[in-house]
């Protein structure tokens, strides 16, 4: 995969001068960046470099101290959740963050909270609109278990799935949304090499079938490599390197910081 | 082999999203509808209209509105004696101040009322979680029983401060005898019943257990929590406090403030933890459950034959009912509703296990 076998967009995401400090400590300084649409970005960075950090910032978990985010030309000094959300930003968590008390279903299909806009009183009695619109998006919410693989299980409780499929399940809630911009925290963390390569796969599918630009944190050298188009490394908070794998493999501070120093 | 949904195949979402999508389940509420509506009115006697089937019924009502807060969207809440006061006192008021307004419309009434109290009194949930909450809804408890014994506007400025209140007329009848009642409170739980599963199974349910489960995560996807949380304490707070106006109306028919003081927010409580979190018919089980287990009790002695004082057996009926409810928790601390679950899960392949 490289980038001049793809068609991208115009920038659909630039973070500015991003500083983010939780009392005394600072998580970022002065990070800027841009995304572009259709593009899969990686953002990498040593445990504790502000990457997740960076993705809570994009999606209004956290305020930013300074900076500001652009995001389809729309200037904001921070975003707020259901702000993101509305807007077309989704996104997955390192810690898997599925409603465990819900089925499957249930976990994708409130990822179309947003799409669904019945009445209170039609939705007491299920009727009319209401219940067209649990049906149709039942639609939906089963190609995206079709797309997923996930027919199986659709019933079960998340609580119940292994690790691998949960993350999956999050995924799949994620897509729901429809996103146009899908942020990715460590999607493949404490995966086996299969399951590895399932995810990959679905990544790419994603991006390819629905055009999604897609900013994921990942450990797995091999797979941002293979993935991305692009990538990011924070380190301490401060971005020191921003390139296509082959300039980040070859870039001196990166290497020093992250891939170990060179002698 | 009883209860499987083998053979059963779905050929359309509609089907599938149905609210009984098995067979066997339609059967069963079925059953229990003719068991309601024709089987008990045949056979019960007015005792038991009095002390069991009514009362089971208005608590029922309860503890599904209060399992909508607590079992579905995870806020805790010990203000339940409250919002059946405010049902309770806000209809009466509607009845005597509005004579022209008719009960129905009154109890509705007094359902809304409890819904805006709930809502103001929901407001903090925004802030504060788990215990925490709890105490503080605790305060509207304190509140509305001082509320309704110091300020006598609310009970119509009567000398003794209890409100006593004729047999209620709904689209010409009149509910007096116990049958009556019972039909009154039994059909009122079988509407709120049905609207109490369309919603958890609709968005606004699924926005309620998003919150209850991960709330990071569900306003990331777009519910606000704001709404969530209050919309939670809206209908939760209108279930009981229709189960308010019932209870006073239907099943008191005089009370005082006293009636629905702390006590009755516990056993509310208590009922929605044994009957299942986060479970319709849990509700039911656990009103059944905590209002008929102390009556069993009690007659219990007098039908083994032994002799012993009443005021023994009223002692004893609390540390059993205690013990019980320890026991109980301990053996299956997700409630009676998870004991009917596995129940079927086990139907499913007895008597062939494997």
């Amino acid at each position: 995969m490289n980038d001049t076998d793809r068609k991208l967009g115009p920038t659909i995401l630039q973070v500015e001068g991003i500083s983010l400090a939780f009392g005394g400590v600072k998580a970022l300084t002065n990070i800027s960046f841009e995304v572009k649409e259709h593009e899969i970005l990686a953002i990498i960075g040593p445990n504790g470099a502000g990457k997740s950090s960076m993705l809570n910032v994009i999606n209004g978990v956290y305020h930013p101290n300074a900076g500001s985010i652009t995001y389809k030309g729309n200037v904001r000094q921070q975003m707020k959740p259901h702000e993101a959300a509305s807007q077309g930003i989704a996104r997955t968590f390192q810690n898997i963050a599925l409603f465990k008390g819900m089925s499957v279903l249930d976990n994708i299909m409130t990822g179309r909270t947003l799409k669904m806009n019945a009445g209170f009183l039609a939705q007491c009695l299920y009727i009319g609109s209401a219940r067209n619109e649990e049906i149709e998006h039942r639609k939906k919410v089963e190609e995206i278990i079709d797309f997923l693989q996930i027919q199986s299980i659709r019933k079960t409780p998340v609580g119940r799935l292994p690790y691998g499929l949960q993350k999956r399940v999050e995924l799949g809630r994620a897509l729901a949304a429809e996103p146009e911009l899908l942020l990715l925290d460590e999607p493949m963390a404490g995966m086996n090499i299969e399951e590895k390569e399932d995810m990959s796969r679905f990544i790419l599918d994603v991006n390819d079938e629905f055009g999604t630009t897609i900013v994921l944190i990942e450990h797995d050298m091999g797979v941002v490599m293979d993935l991305s188009d692009r990538i990011v490394v924070l380190d301490y908070g401060k971005k020191i390197g921003d390139g296509t794998p082959t300039e980040i493999r070859n870039n001196k501070e990166v290497i020093d910081a992250y891939l170990g120093v060179s002698d | 082999m009883f209860y499987r949904e083998a053979g059963q195949f779905k050929t359309s979402y509609k089907a599938d999203q149905a609210m009984f999508p098995i067979f066997q389940d339609k059967i069963f509420v079925a059953i229990w509808l003719f068991i309601g509506f024709v089987v008990v009115p045949m056979l019960a006697n007015e005792y038991m209209f009095r002390a069991i089937f009514i009362p089971v019924i208005i608590m029922a009502l309860a503890a599904i509105g209060l399992n909508l807060l607590v079992g579905y969207c995870g806020q805790v809440s010990l203000g339940s004696g409250a919002f059946m006061a405010v049902g309770a006192y806000a209809a009466y008021n509607f009845m005597i101040r509005v004579p022209e307004l008719n009960p129905l419309i009154c109890f509705l009434l007094g359902g809304l009322s409890a819904t805006a109290v709930g809502v103001i009194f929901g407001i903090p949930s925004l802030r504060i979680k788990g215990f925490y909450l709890a105490v503080a809804t605790l305060a509207l408890q304190f509140f509305t029983d001082w509320t309704f014994s110091r300020i006598d506007w609310f009970t119509n400025y009567t000398p003794s401060g209890s409100i006593a209140v004729r047999p209620v007329e709904m689209l010409g009848v009149v509910f007096d005898s116990p049958m009556k009642k019972y039909f009154l409170c039994l059909v009122f739980l079988v509407i709120f019943t049905i609207i109490g599963t369309n919603i958890v199974r609709g968005r606004i349910g699924r926005a309620w257990m998003a919150t209850r489960d991960m709330d990071v995560a569900a306003e990331i996807i777009g519910i606000r929590p704001v709404f969530a949380k209050l919309s939670a304490f809206a209908v939760s707070s209108f279930f009981i406090g229709v189960a308010g106006a019932l209870w006073a109306f239907v099943h008191l028919g005089s009370w005082e403030p006293l009636a629905f003081d702390i006590n009755l927010s516990f056993s509310i409580l208590f009922m929605v933890i044994i009957g299942g979190l986060g479970s319709i018919v849990g509700g039911m089980l656990g009103a059944a459950f905590i209002t008929l287990l102390p009556l069993f009790l009690n007659q219990l002695p007098v039908w083994l034959g032994i002799n012993i004082s009443t005021a023994m057996i009223s002692h004893l009926e609390f540390m059993i009912f205690g013990a019980l409810i320890i026991f109980f928790l301990a053996v299956e601390p997700l409630g009676l509703a998870r004991i009917w679950q596995i129940t079927k899960e086990k139907l499913r392949l007895w008597p062939f296990p494997h």
